[in-house]
């Protein structure tokens, strides 16, 4: 895959490195000159110096040929152009801009530039998702497709104990898509019986943490502790 | 009618005087509140009191643009001194507010002619400095 990244600070940078290493060919356009310079060394040829607003910087990076497009300055309007930019001018199939500050969330949205990604919003929604109560991680959320995964530990004493994974009746809307126990996780048969100190990942509806709570963790100890 | 300007620089406050001159409602949105003193300077009556409204704040806060009057205006004006900044925030008024008529300052000419294609109404004073240059040039040569 051929990625641009445009704005090479530590998000950028590290970025582009960890795509690079994982075989993809990257480019990086900093508008930086001292900062350009001292990336020289390490990235050589993966790094051009120049405006990531400007078309013609854009074009000498090989938008045209890009397979994403990845806007990660300090700058939200400079993001938010370049993304603009690429899907409408260059046709790029794929766009992820970075949300600096995360107030402008709905303008990247109204110019449809999304995946728009916050770091701010991030960890907001880690802090509020966390439920140290009831021993229970929110792994992923998929918004869009309205669908949680979670991670529970299981007590010691909850109720699905010593009870075959077939036989324990979840509310509509959930299922048990796998269970670590002793360092390995595989995916649980319905003869699987669930044992204290699992941990359990489940796929669910938003909203129904708590009533899965009450099966696996009643008394919430927190998961992994 | 009544115009929001944003950007109160050289250019955009030779522009709300004008305007306001000729009879129009004006409201200036700037970052900066010095650029206030810009609106007055050389002028008998203050901004103020010849009828002019100041918002300080930035044109992506939408509660500035919204304290500017935005949801009422008939133009929308983008003349900061960043392309990119103008670019967005006019396609914000456009879209978010429906402001009818949006003019902005693009000061790279690509970039003006590409968002003019895309149908905003770019004016880049770029594009004007070249075709003077070129035509100062002709008149030399002759």
């Amino acid at each position: 895959m051929y990625v641009i990244v445009v704005g090479a600070g530590k998000v950028g940078r590290n970025l582009g490195r960890e795509l690079i290493s994982k075989g993809h060919e990257v480019t990086l356009i900093e508008s930086d000159r001292g900062r350009y310079l001292a990336m020289e060394e390490d990235f050589e040829h993966a790094v051009q110096y120049g405006d990531g607003t400007e078309l013609w910087v854009l074009e000498r990076a090989g938008i045209q040929r890009a397979d994403l497009v990845i806007a990660v300055t300090g700058d939200d309007e400079d993001n938010m152009l370049v993304c603009q930019v690429a899907k409408a001018k260059y046709l790029c199939e794929r766009i992820i801009a970075r949300v600096n500050n995360p107030r402008n969330h709905d303008h990247f949205k109204l110019l449809g530039i999304q995946p728009a990604v916050s770091a701010t919003d991030l960890i907001l929604r880690l802090i509020e998702h966390e439920v140290p109560r009831y021993g229970l991680v929110h792994l992923l959320a998929l918004e869009e497709e309205r669908l949680e995964i979670i991670e529970l530990e299981v007590s010691a004493d909850a109720p699905v104990i010593g009870v075959k994974v077939s036989e324990i009746s979840l509310p509509e809307g959930s299922l048990i898509i796998s269970v670590l126990r002793d360092g390995s996780g595989f995916v649980p048969k319905g003869d699987t019986v669930i044992q204290a100190g699992d941990e359990v990942l489940l796929v669910l509806d938003p909203g129904l943490e708590e009533a899965i709570t009450a099966y696996f963790a009643p008394n919430g100890t927190r998961a992994g502790a | 009618m009544f115009i929001v300007i944003v950007g109160a620089g050289r250019v955009g406050s030779a522009v709300a005087r004008s305007a306001l001159a000729a009879g129009h409602e004006v409201s200036v949105l700037d970052e900066d509140p010095l650029s206030h003193e810009r609106l007055d300077a050389g002028q008998r009556d203050s901004w103020e009191e010849e009828g002019g409204l100041f918002t300080v704040g930035t044109a992506l806060e939408t509660e500035a643009l919204v304290e500017a009057g935005i949801e009422r205006a008939e133009v929308f004006i983008a003349s900061t001194d960043g392309d990119n900044t103008n670019l967005i925030i006019s396609q914000i008024a456009q879209k978010r507010f429906g402001v009818q008529k949006v003019i902005v300052r693009v000061m790279d000419p690509a970039r003006a002619a590409w968002y003019r294609q895309q149908g905003l109404h770019t004016i880049s004073p770029a594009e004007y400095a070249i075709a003077s240059f070129e035509q100062a040039l002709e008149v030399e040569h002759v």
